[in-house]
């Protein structure tokens, strides 16, 4: 693949060169000048995802996006649109919002990933996660962890928005099912929480009470799974 | 046993009158309007909430099995072909590619751009996408419509060269007829409704008639998880994990498409991403995923991606409405004439005439449907088929007929409206959105600025109280004093695993973390397929039913332990107590661990509607104010406020997250969506969400949500389902609220600016709102 033009076609990449183009809004980290050429065959790499680096090895067509539900098994990421128009698929880069379904994995290799699976810390829901079940915040789930980390990075950057700042921050998160003035009151919840503490009321939610027991159809309790897990993933934690 | 007699008070707004009803044996009687609920009622955050916040809620396509191949489908590229031959040889040669099928047959002829013509399933997904382009099918291309206008011309190309083959599925309210209709060139029918003389009425010289002609759009469902399913084989016996509103629907059509038992599928569904009518059957996809499964003999993953998805799963027909009104001076509605053509592309079943025949009282009513077939992906039942298109037309009709009769919009409406309960919502609506003073507030906000005009509209809602048996449940008391509570129904995200938890909790008598939900997974008793608002008036008596009767069992056990006749013992507020004996008055805690160590248990079915209980529609009304900038026509959704009735609403919370939804989904419905299919090539323009546009953060108004409770007994939990009412009357209510804005009526939707600014155009010229 030496004599490939420089850049990257449809199955080949010069690892960090394209980067800004690709993921658009991102903080774009300096490209190497001379980067390698790798493809069209799978090449290995290692993602830092939620603290955790996963050695995996993916064609370099494969988007982050897919790397992190196939490869990895990190499924909270989901995928609805493929092409950057819907924001299910929000992961934070470097602490920034990207669209993973638009960000090649190669490209996002040895950065900094938080996905949904990394917000609540040792089981614990975080104020702004715990909002959003308070708040009814979501109804099928399916936008809640791209809506979710669009309005963490919001929170980070700007502790207590205002409702046009908040409708903002999530005007590229659609969600089918009609949730986005529970979003708004989620937001602003958590914001509230935040600095005055957790608030009490009728809203509040114990979610260790409310926690899920595993149903019978759940994922963890077919034995199929449990077992084959390491199998299926593709991937070593390092 | 005999079945009891019942007197319940029934009726809402603190209005009650004494009824009679039978109940079924073992059914409890319905609550009394005095019943001081524990949970329900009040704002219960859903049982998955953490799961789904966490990322750790697992979706039929998140499901990741060891070995698992990665199935995607090749489509018929034109509108209509023949096709004549497909060869998968090349296909299986390719990279990873362990099982191909062909889904068409040669000479079977392709009726719109997208549909299925085979499959394969491969290692990767990357290895899958590949292969597509090695699967070789030759195309005869054929003469083919997109437009439903051009459908309807003389000689223009059959969709259909015999018959139509529409199907029908689960959350249909008024489905095709199976009768045989008549036929022309690709518009079949009528199906018609009279009552009365319609041409009598219009006749009468003191009538006052308005009569208009509407259109409306292809909506799209555009549920953020696509449609598919993930299929396992162990020997002859197959599980799948499948995104659907019915997990025992898609365990009888796989039967049926494999020729198993059913008995020996399983079908799993713990959390799906959005159905909105459209997720019945395994469809397509789901039959070709288990072939390919079986083929391979390893697990196959199919889900479609979102360009499929918008093609190919089902839409909202569009409309053609020609509506024609009569009333006298006085404003009595007289006469009310609808012809509706509608276009499902390759399938039936578009009738718009709900809300015509249903809202307002009116002796002689006509109506006509007819389906128009296209070149086009099948339509699909798509949350109230027929009435948010139904709704916009009668109620613009309505407004229409209000000013020619020089009324008031509400006051006609209230005068011929039947429904007491919904004469109360407009009463409610019209107090909080202000509506006496509408004129006012135009006149106020056109002086302030002539380009950007305020208006308010109002809109009607019916529904049906479509409950009824089928389900069971299973609910079991441990000794523990916590208990299980079992059903095979499914949670769209409306919390329907949570109304689960609520009424059992309500029924024994402890709290909801007392409480293990089990849902999703045919293994268990049967539940409700979730269409037609149905879910919650189906599963939620059953559920009660079978707590009442585990509580029963509860007493008996610690009756037999006491010594006492259980007929003497009580449960209730968390105490068991045998009655006039002091000394065995225990907490439910103590009284669990006299039960034996299995628990107590019981399986009850869903008992039937009490027939002669308070039978009705279920009503709603939602008032719309939008500001309209007439320079550039972009219509802004302020407020709505939206009155609703759904009997008694398990979870406040969570149902005025379905009203929410309702009217976000309405006001994407009247303002954006709009499916366009090519006219010349009759290939699709925007199946994805950035040129179809769904309403996003910065287009949803203020929404204000009020539920009027009814106590209807109609069910042992007064429940009606509350999902599709939501979203019947928005679209209407904005669509007035435009017209008076602009002083001239919309006709169209989506009412996009170029429609909005020729409506401004037709009122400088002088045009009648």
């Amino acid at each position: 693949m030496s004599d490939e033009p420089r850049g990257f076609t449809r199955r080949t990449l010069v690892r960090g060169s394209l980067v800004g183009a690709i993921a658009a809004g991102a903080r774009v980290k300096a490209a190497t000048p001379e980067g390698t050429t790798i493809g069209p065959a799978a090449a290995p790499l290692d993602l830092n995802v939620n603290g955790a680096t996963h050695r995996i090895s993916v064609e370099p067509r494969v988007t982050l996006a897919d790397a992190l539900r196939d490869r990895i098994g990190l499924t909270g990421t989901k995928v609805v649109c493929g092409r950057g128009a819907c924001g299910a698929c929000t992961v934070l880069l470097d602490d920034a919002t990207v669209c993973s379904c638009l960000m090649l994995a190669h490209e996002a290799a040895g950065r900094k990933i938080t996905t949904i699976e990394g917000l609540a810390e040792a089981g614990k829901l975080s104020a702004l996660q715990e909002a959003f079940v308070a708040e009814d915040a979501l109804q099928c789930g399916y936008c809640t962890s791209g809506m979710v980390l669009s309005c963490k990075a919001l929170l980070d950057a700007t502790p207590r928005p205002s409702r046009d700042e908040i409708r903002n921050a999530i005007a590229g998160n659609l969600c089918r099912c009609g949730t986005y003035n529970h979003v708004f009151a989620a937001v602003e919840r958590a914001a509230g929480a935040k600095t005055a503490g957790a608030r009490s009321g009728e809203h509040t939610v114990e979610t260790a009470a409310f926690r899920l027991p595993p149903s019978a159809c759940s994922l963890e309790n077919d034995p199929r799974v449990a077992e084959g897990t390491a199998e299926a993933l593709e991937a070593e934690e390092v | 046993m005999e079945n009891d007699k019942q007197r319940l008070k029934l009726g809402f707004n603190g209005e009650f009158k004494e009824k009679e009803v039978v109940l079924e044996d073992g059914d409890p009687a319905p609550w009394d309007p005095s019943t001081k609920f524990s949970i329900v009622g009040t704002r219960v955050p859903r049982l998955d909430g953490r799961p789904k916040t966490t990322g750790e809620a697992k979706y039929a396509s998140d499901v990741r099995l060891p070995g698992m191949l990665y199935g995607k489908i090749v489509r018929c590229p034109h509108p209509a072909a023949t096709v004549k031959s497909i060869d998968l040889s090349e296909a299986r040669r390719r990279p990873g590619v362990r099982a191909a099928l062909a889904i068409a047959k040669p000479g079977e002829k392709m009726r719109f751009a997208g549909q299925e013509v085979a499959a394969i399933a491969a290692e990767s997904p990357e290895q899958a996408i590949d292969a597509l382009s090695a699967v070789k099918v030759d195309y005869a291309p054929m003469p083919f419509v997109v437009h439903h206008d051009d459908a309807r011309k003389d000689g223009a190309p059959l969709v259909f060269e015999k018959g139509p083959e529409t199907k029908t599925s689960g959350g249909d309210v008024e489905t095709s007829s199976k009768k045989s209709l008549p036929r022309k060139g690709n518009v079949v029918g009528p199906r018609t409704f009279t009552k009365g003389d319609v041409e009598k009425a219009f006749r009468d010289p003191e009538a006052v008639v308005v009569e208009g002609r509407y259109r409306t759009q292809v909506q799209n469902h555009t549920a953020l998880e696509t449609h598919g399913l993930t299929a396992s084989w162990e020997g002859e016996s197959l599980t799948v994990w499948a995104s659907t509103q019915s997990i025992f629907s898609v365990r009888d059509e796989l039967a049926e498409a494999l020729e198993i038992p059913a008995s020996r599928i399983r079908v799993l569904t713990d959390y799906m991403g959005g159905g909105f009518g459209a997720k019945f059957g395994p469809g397509v996809e789901g039959i070709a995923a288990a072939k390919l499964a079986k083929e391979a003999g390893a697990p196959v993953k199919l889900f479609l991606d979102r360009k499929e998805e918008q093609l190919a799963t089902g839409n909202r027909p569009s409309s053609d409405q020609w509506i024609k009104l009569a009333a006298k001076k006085d404003g009595t509605l007289t006469a009310l004439q609808l012809v509706v053509h509608g276009n499902g592309g390759t399938n039936g079943g578009t009738g718009a005439s709900g809300p015509a025949k249903n809202i307002y009282a009116c002796p002689n009513v006509k109506v006509e449907e007819y389906d128009v077939f296209t070149n086009a992906g099948p339509s699909a039942a798509f949350r109230a088929p027929g009435h948010p298109q139904g709704a916009f037309v009668l109620e613009a009709a309505m407004d229409e007929m209000a000013k020619k009769l020089g009324m008031d919009p509400l006051a006609f409406r209230v005068k011929n409206d039947p429904s007491e309960i919904r004469r109360e919502e407009f009463r409610i609506g019209a107090e909080k959105i202000g509506w006496s003073g509408r004129d006012a507030a135009r006149k106020a906000s056109a002086a302030k600025d002539p380009g950007v005009v305020r208006g308010v509209g109002v809109g009607a809602a019916v529904w049906y109280n479509t409950g009824g048996t089928g389900p069971r449940a299973t609910v079991t008391i441990l000794r523990d004093g916590s208990a299980q509570v079992e059903q095979g129904v499914q949670d769209l995200g409306t919390g329907a695993r949570t109304m689960v938890g609520i009424i059992t909790a309500e029924e024994l008598g402890i709290p909801l973390d007392r409480v293990t939900v089990t849902i999703g997974d045919t293994r268990l008793p049967f539940g409700p397929g979730s269409g037609g608002s149905t879910t919650t008036p189906s599963s939620a008596p059953t559920i009660r039913r079978a707590a009442y009767q585990a509580k029963k069992k509860l007493a008996a056990a610690v009756a037999k332990s006491w010594k006492v006749d259980s007929a003497t013992v009580t449960v209730a507020g968390g105490r068991v107590s045998a009655r006039g004996d002091a000394k065995h008055d225990v907490t439910w805690a103590e009284a669990c661990k006299l039960v034996p160590e299995e628990g107590v248990s019981a399986t009850s079915e869903r008992a039937e509607n009490h027939e002669d209980a308070w039978q009705r529609f279920i009503s709603g009304a939602q008032f719309a104010e939008v500001e309209v900038d007439t320079e550039t026509g972009k219509v802004r959704v302020l407020r709505v406020v939206a009155v609703h009735d759904c009997g008694i609403a398990v979870n406040a919370l969570t149902t005025e997250s379905q009203i929410q939804g309702g009217v976000i989904q309405g006001v994407s419905y009247a303002l954006f969506e709009n499916r366009l299919l090519d006219r010349p090539t009759g290939k699709p323009l925007n199946p994805n969400v950035e040129q179809y546009k769904i309403a996003g953060a910065l287009d949803v108004p203020e929404i204000d949500v009020h539920i009027v409770p009814v106590w209807d007994g109609v069910n042992n939990t007064h429940s009606t389902g509350i999902g599709e009412p939501a979203t019947v009357p928005t679209a209407a209510a904005i669509a007035n609220a435009v017209s008076h804005a602009v002083g001239a009526r919309i006709r169209q939707l989506p009412i996009t600016p170029e429609v909005v600014l020729a409506a401004v155009e037709e009122a400088r010229k002088g045009g009648a709102a």
